[in-house]
């Protein structure tokens, strides 16, 4: 199923050109309705069935209450089947049925997994509100063991808290959010993750969602429970209060019991928490988890980052289904004002010269405009020189704060981090960052340890699908003075911290735990890497060369005077005779030494 | 005893040679005394002491030792093994004004005195040995009379000989009949300078193996082909090289070897008891046999005896095709050369022991007195 109707990630990963026929075909001899792809716009024709998904689905909820396909295109099977037949088994299938078979795309595989994904959905939430609100995080985690194989995990912030009607849809409807839209940097991009969160936990123990939420300190608490209606994507409330003497005085807190399993070292919730500590120094961590004592890591700041700035999609980047929904939701009344009011580096000049190169009329009405039109255009942006988008939407945790938030956590006598300048990939700004540690405590024999994070979430699986993976082992650090064999990141006493942010993150999967390989993205981390390394380079040659500084030292004091001993006893000299030629022997060699 | 004056005329010249080894010591010393004085950094060369620095000689029958040297000066990187290589030297002089020796292992135990630059390891101490005896060879003194001795003592000899061992101390010469050894032999002792010989045998046996010098040792070998035994187990030490030079030497004997056919037999041990070897081409004057020839097994006999042979592994291909390209010796000699490369078309190898397959005394009753008809057949 995975295979045949890509998700949204994996749909905008592809190339632009994916073969819709080839999809058709293997839609072929199988019952529809496992087919359909939830995301495909159902308005669009066949040639745009793969649409960027992103603004498809979302923009138009309705997209999964539409009719389903002609059913002409299902061919002979070999038990002949009439297209009457196999109509009255093709039926729509809600956002969130579709979750319930397909959970581990979303990250939640198993027990183990699911808890902490559903941790990690819950901070990205929590942070990106803080944020977004002006609000320095204040991020508490509590896990509590119910049974075996059941946890509640809770997570509660400072932040603006939830106005009381979105609460169930924000909690209880699957990819409903603010951030599917916008061409913003945040750690969350598709609406899916606490939603499918709570979904997790009521399809495991049947225990809904407890949210309480509130806006400010004079401001009454809601508290709700909420159940999803899997079948209509609807969340389901079952329990309304309002708390007039709330524990918090402002923020959000979500309480998800879910089946799962709890277990530390590497790919654990403590280890998430711990990274996430680091990539975000600005906020202030507590983590309480089953049979240990709690934990705080402290802001290294209290500085926020600046906001990060919503941009317009840039044509380089963008898809013909998306090109297409963006005109035909426009209300521009020619083609012309259209694209510049809807792309970012779009003047009327370039707008002007799309339009000639795809020969359609800049006085077209952008609504209206046929598919055919679109396609065209669609082709002729390519060919059209563009400025790279605005890149002062980006927001970098910054080389300064990399190396403080490495320094207060890590003992390691080297720390150097690099933060790059932005860079675009497919239209997309990106940037990346990294901070290295060397040393100190950090194990010496073992693979040098690579954190990787994405709009300052930590990723903590599929790290050999990686981008960031691929520009580790793809430096050479054996220039650097790290031991690396071939193909294998290098080895040594190291940490590093490799963070990509982007107003669009291309993640491998909706599960968000590696970053596709595009060229510009990994040419990027290595030279980033480069930065850093040569750093290590210098402190390990000017390390090495003071240490064999100190060593000659100590060897002209130590084997000087068996120097003389040993002329003394074959020439029979006297000892002041052997004094004088011991210290001139010295001189001789401390003179050499500053040569 | 008819021998006593010999014995003082061998202990006066020893004398003059300490003289001469304690004379070059205080040179060497001396000059990097001065080069001190003059506020330079003292130096010391060495020869160069590798296969590429080894030239065969035709008319001596050994290698020479080339012109490339090392130069060793002192600097801060260097000034352990400087101070070390000084101590070793005030070691060895002192050795020779006490009339006394150090093994390798003595004078790494010696080095424990020398605070800081004592030897960690042995090997640190053999190399600087080494260093020392190469420096000292340039002047003709061995390591022997630098009076440092080889910790593992010669191989066994048995058969016609006598051996006269005198001892300085008491002025007593001691006589040592080989053929008196039972099913035994005589050990060759560390140093054997001093040793001297009365022989009616017509040649020297010099054989790899202790198993095949023992079945022919216990038949009484020696008395039917009126020859000596010598076993050299393996690449014969110092001591066993030096003694079979001697007896070749002071007896006029030849020297016929009897190793295994494979390239270990031919190029380290044979190649190593006539020529010398790359490692220690500076002293190959005093322990090389240039008068050695090879009785066997050769080639030509693994076809001739139908002898069980073993493939050749891949380490003997490699030495053997080195041999070629490398080894001045084999390149001096087409015969060898020959030799050599119908082994690799061959592909095996056969161990002295293989004739064993003719039957258990096959080897002396056959083998042996053939090869021995032929002596103008031997390889050189």
């Amino acid at each position: 199923m995975s295979k045949s109707s890509p998700g949204p990630r994996a749909g905008s990963a592809r190339s632009k050109s994916a073969p819709t026929t080839a999809r058709r075909t293997r839609a072929a001899g199988r019952p529809e309705h496992e087919q359909a792809s939830l995301f495909e716009l159902a308005a669009a024709p066949a040639s745009a069935a793969a649409p960027r998904p992103p603004a498809a689905a979302p923009a138009a909820p309705e997209a999964a209450d539409a009719p389903a396909r002609p059913a002409g295109r299902a061919r002979a099977a070999r038990r002949p089947v009439g297209a009457q037949e196999m109509a009255a088994r093709q039926r729509d299938i809600s956002v969130s049925e579709f979750f319930t078979k397909n959970r581990h795309l979303l990250g939640f595989d198993n027990p183990r997994k699911a808890l902490l994904t559903t941790v990690k959905e819950a901070v990205d939430n929590a942070l990106d509100a803080c944020e977004e609100a002006g609000i320095v995080p204040e991020v508490e985690v509590a896990i509590e063991q119910l049974a075996e194989d059941r946890f509640v995990a809770k997570v509660r912030d400072n932040g603006p808290g939830i106005v009381r009607e979105q609460i169930p849809k924000v909690f209880g409807k699957l990819l409903y959010g603010s951030k599917f839209h916008r061409y913003r940097q945040s750690r969350g991009q598709q609406g899916i993750g606490i939603s499918a969160a709570g979904m997790y936990g009521l399809l495991t123990t049947g225990r809904p969602v407890v949210v309480v939420s509130k806006t400010g300190p004079r401001k009454a608490a809601h508290h709700y429970e909420i159940a999803i209606d899997t079948r209509a994507n609807k969340p389901e409330i079952l329990h309304d209060a309002t708390i007039e003497d709330a524990a918090i005085p402002q923020g959000t807190e979500v309480a998800i019991t879910l089946e799962g399993q709890f277990q530390r070292g590497r790919r654990s919730v403590d280890e998430y928490m711990e990274l996430t500590a680091l990539a975000n120094p600005h906020g202030t961590f507590r983590y309480r988890s089953p049979g240990s004592e709690p934990v705080v890591w402290d802001r290294v700041t209290s500085e926020l980052p600046p906001e990060a700035r919503e941009i317009k999609p840039h044509p380089h980047g963008v898809e013909l289904g998306t090109l297409l929904k963006i005109l035909r939701d426009s209300d521009n009344r020619h083609l012309a004002e259209a694209l510049v009011a809807n792309f970012s580096r779009v003047s009327p000049q370039v707008a002007a010269e799309i339009c000639a190169k795809a020969k359609v009329s800049p006085k077209a009405s952008p609504r209206t405009l046929d598919t055919r039109a679109v396609e065209l255009l669609y082709r002729a942006i390519p060919h059209v020189k563009i400025l790279a988008p605005p890149t002062n939407c980006l927001v970098p945790i910054g080389a300064e704060l990399i190396e403080r938030a490495l320094r207060q956590r890590i003992k390691a006598d080297f720390f150097a981090a690099c933060t790059r300048p932005p860079a675009v990939y497919r239209g997309n700004p990106f940037l990346v960052e990294v901070g290295l540690a060397y040393g100190g405590g950090l194990p010496a024999d073992e693979l040098v340890d690579v954190l990787r994070f994405a709009n300052r979430v930590p990723l903590l699986y599929q790290a050999g699908a990686c981008a960031v993976t691929k520009g580790v082992v793809g430096t050479n650090w054996r220039s650097y003075g790290l031991p690396q064999s071939r193909g294998a990141p290098p080895s040594g006493p190291a940490i590093l911290f490799i963070h990509i942010a982007s107003v669009w993150v291309p993640f491998t999967s909706e599960s968000k735990e590696a970053v596709a390989s595009y060229p510009e993205i990994v040419k990027e981390i290595r030279l980033a890497l480069m930065d850093v390394g040569r750093r290590l380079g210098g402190f390990l040659r000017r390390r090495a060369r003071a240490a064999a500084e100190e060593k000659k030292l100590g060897y002209i004091t130590k084997y000087i005077p068996q120097i003389g001993i040993a002329l003394q006893d074959i020439l029979a000299l006297k000892d002041a005779q052997r004094d004088v030629a011991v210290a001139k022997l010295k001189d001789i060699l401390e003179r050499s030494r500053t040569v | 005893m008819a021998k006593r004056k010999d014995v003082a005329q061998a202990k006066k010249s020893k004398q003059a040679l300490d003289r001469r080894t304690v004379t070059a010591i205080v040179g060497a010393a001396g000059r990097v005394h001065d080069r001190i004085l003059e506020g330079q950094k003292p130096s010391m060369s060495f020869p160069l002491r590798t296969l590429s620095n080894v030239r065969y000689d035709k008319d001596r029958g050994y290698f020479e030792i080339g012109r490339s040297k090392k130069s060793r000066t002192m600097t801060v990187s260097t000034v352990r093994t400087f101070a070390q290589t000084l101590r070793m030297m005030s070691l060895s002089k002192e050795l020779v004004e006490t009339d006394d020796f150090a093994t390798k292992r003595d004078a790494y135990y010696q080095s424990k005195n020398w605070a800081d630059a004592a030897f960690a390891e042995q090997t640190e101490s053999d190399t600087v040995m080494d260093d020392i005896e190469a420096l000292f060879s340039v002047e003709g003194i061995s390591r022997e009379q630098l009076r440092f001795v080889p910790d593992e003592h010669g191989g066994a000899v048995a058969g016609r000989l006598v051996v006269f061992d005198p001892d300085y101390a008491s002025g007593e010469v001691h006589r040592i009949d080989c053929t008196q050894f039972g099913s035994g032999a005589y050990s060759i002792p560390s140093l054997v300078e001093h040793l001297s010989f009365e022989t009616d045998a017509k040649f020297v046996l010099a054989i790899e193996t202790g198993g095949m010098f023992q079945r022919l040792q216990s038949h009484r070998f020696w008395e039917k082909a009126n020859c000596i035994l010598v076993s050299m187990a393996g690449v014969p030490t110092r001591a066993t090289r030096r003694f079979i030079r001697k007896l070749s030497d002071e007896c006029g004997l030849p020297v016929f070897a009897f190793v295994d056919c494979d390239p270990y037999g031919i190029s380290n041990i044979y190649r190593t008891l006539k020529v010398g070897s790359g490692n220690a081409a500076h002293i190959s004057r005093f322990f090389c046999v240039p008068n050695a020839r090879y009785l066997g097994v050769t080639p030509q006999d693994i076809v001739d005896y139908k002898l069980p042979t073993h493939p050749l592994k891949e380490v003997d291909v490699k030495r053997a095709k080195d041999a070629l390209k490398n080894d001045p010796f084999f390149k001096a000699f087409p015969v060898w050369a020959k030799a050599i490369e119908q082994l690799l078309k061959m592909g095996v190898r056969a161990e002295q022991q293989a004739l064993a397959k003719w039957g258990l005394n096959y080897v002396l009753d056959e083998y042996l007195p053939r090869k021995l008809a032929q002596p103008q057949q031997f390889l050189p």
